[in-house]
């Protein structure tokens, strides 16, 4: 029973996990796993190579969405897009880090769930507004931050547009992957209908949202703690990082003000 | 169909071939030769990819490899405005900087949703195929029309931006097209067999606990080697799904499919081989540490993962 299904495809498995744990360059590590695989099925080199070539000119369509939106995305930046993304969440005085991205991550699952995936996405939405509006939240509130904290930040922005997105979309009936599922069941010889599908995922994309947004509601209580914010008391001279926070405000509403004038 | 993706690959191809030019005539570039030939290499694949023969495209993608794995695609000095021109020209433009940026979105969800009915002479106007994808295409050459207007700048200076941006993301850019053809290479040469065997044959699957962690979490592993939920889906589906779950323990189809594809996606969240959601964001963050997202998404990832095999257990045998 062994013998009836060949393991040395596995061998450009290796190769990846190798080349990623010694931290070898991925696109090397990528195009050796295509190499050793290639080989170990027995192929010539002349197929290795055409079988390399075909598979990377089918994929063309995956780098489309890194590289249309540069442009507008570079433009805009010039412009002081991010700077922008930065004022506009400071004028918001109960915006925190985490209430920010909770808020981006019910947006993004809803959309994605009715269909619209379009609507996030990491070159248009998070690089640009969603990454700048976290950092400045977090600053608006305890002043200067660490390097380090602002680049956890901008790492958890990425993460929330993929939570929102991977467990919203699967939720919509159309959704490539649903047609995906029943259309292979059909072959088994098992007939679903693809609502059912859509409706069984709900109880999991409620699940992603509790936890993913536990873990951000978590977020403000760590760093409320460990950057000491206190929220200002009405009639009283805020102390402390506090003092620091209302400060920057005042000066962000000022700003605000200022540009209308 | 009037507009078709290939239009797309053709713009793509000219404004790499325009950066590749920018890249070699850029004199203060350390490695202008080399990240040139890479991004010249890159458009022309673009362009004619499909024309050429494909070992020769095939060559090109090794030699490309080669040269990004030699750390020879590393950026210029980036011409950026000081920050107080930026928040100068912030506080000018105010909120309406936003518009260009959400045009985008905009466009590709009415493109998206109008398609059916845009049609001239019968002939589809959007390629129906890539609909969502053609969309975005014009929603993002309206939205550099737009930002033009808006900023008075010119689409020759959103050209150098694209540049700009494309020397910081440097490789990571073409990683997923990489990563897409490893798996189509894969599945040609039977990985996903393989995988299947190794957990069906050596797991007793007696007990319907077991199976349905084996089914889930196979799905995660699967996808963590493969990159991509959808290539995991039918191999374990086929191996332990339908003849285990199904087949055995009469499980609901529908409720094992949904939350199977929810646990390979659980899979996707911690691995580089989904390069377009993991690594290339950390890229685009401009985050040191090129895993940070991974590590960002691992505590979510887990927690889903097993609420799914709890869920599984629950909802599929009503």
């Amino acid at each position: 029973m062994q013998t009836t299904v060949s393991l040395w495809p596995l061998l450009g498995v290796a190769v990846i996990v190798a080349g990623f744990v010694l931290r070898f360059n991925p696109m090397l590590v990528v195009a050796a796993a295509a190499l050793a695989t290639s080989m170990a099925a027995g192929f010539p080199v002349e197929k290795i190579l055409a079988e390399i070539g075909t598979g990377f000119v089918k994929t063309r369509n995956l780098p489309l969405i890194i590289l249309l939106p540069l442009a507008v995305i570079g433009l805009l930046e010039r412009h002081g897009l991010r700077e922008r993304a930065h004022m506009w969440i400071a004028r918001i005085r109960s915006a925190t880090a985490g209430r920010l991205l909770i808020v981006y991550l019910l947006v993004r699952e809803l959309t994605a769930a009715v269909g619209l995936t379009g609507l996030g996405g990491h070159p248009q939405m998070v690089r640009p507004l969603i990454a700048p509006m976290t950092e400045g939240a977090a600053e608006t509130r305890y002043g200067k931050i660490t390097d380090a904290l602002r680049y956890r930040l901008r790492a958890l922005a990425a993460a929330t547009d993929n939570v929102g997105l991977f467990f919203g979309e699967d939720v919509f009936v159309a959704f490539g992957a649903i047609v995906l599922m029943v259309t292979f069941l059909h072959e088994e010889g098992i007939d679903v209908a693809p609502l059912h599908v859509a409706m069984w995922g709900i109880p999991t994309a409620i699940c992603a949202f509790l936890i993913h947004g536990y873990r951000l509601y978590r977020l403000d209580k760590r760093l409320d703690r460990e950057l000491g914010y206190q929220a200002p008391r009405t009639g009283d001279a805020a102390p402390g990082t506090a003092g620091r926070a209302t400060e920057l405000a005042r000066q962000a509403a000022s700003n605000a003000r200022g540009e209308q004038a | 169909m009037i507009l078709s993706i290939t239009y797309l690959y053709w713009l793509v191809g000219i404004v790499l071939a325009l950066v590749a030019g920018m890249v070699v005539l850029d004199k203060t570039h350390p490695k202008r030769f080399f990240a040139g030939t890479f991004w010249g290499l890159a458009a022309l694949i673009f362009l004619v990819g499909d024309k050429l023969p494909p070992a020769l495209v095939g060559a090109f993608v090794v030699a490309m490899a080669v040269i990004a794995g030699c750390g020879l695609v590393t950026g210029g000095k980036p011409k950026v405005l000081s920050a107080e021109a930026r928040t100068q020209s912030a506080k000018r433009l105010g909120n309406k900087l936003f518009l260009p940026a959400l045009t985008i979105p905009a466009v590709t969800v009415i493109g998206t949703l109008t398609a059916p009915y845009l049609k001239i002479d019968g002939v589809s106007l959007i390629d129906p195929k890539n609909v969502t994808l053609v969309a975005f295409g014009i929603g993002c050459i309206a939205a550099v029309i737009y930002a033009c207007g808006l900023t008075r700048d010119t689409v020759g200076q959103s050209v150098r931006e694209t540049r700009r941006l494309v020397d910081a993301l440097s490789w990571a850019v073409l990683l997923p097209q990489m990563l897409g053809m490893l798996g189509l290479v894969f599945s040609d040469a039977g990985v996903g067999k393989a995988v299947a065997h190794l957990t069906t044959s050596y797991v007793n699957m007696d007990l319907r606990v077991v199976a349905v962690t084996v089914y889930c979490v196979g799905m995660a592993l699967l996808t963590i080697v493969m990159g991509n939920g959808f290539a995991a889906f039918p191999v374990m589906t086929g191996g332990v799904g339908v003849p285990v779950l199904v087949g055995v323990f009469h499980a609901d189809p529908a409720v094992m499919v949904a939350i199977g594809m929810f646990s390979g996606f659980c899979g996707s969240l911690v691995t580089p081989m989904a390069a377009n959601y993991n690594i290339v964001p950390a890229a685009l963050l401009e985050l040191p540490d090129k895993n940070a997202v991974i590590k960002a998404q691992v505590p979510t990832a887990l927690a889903i993962l097993i609420a799914n095999i709890a869920l599984l257990n629950v909802l599929a045998f009503r």
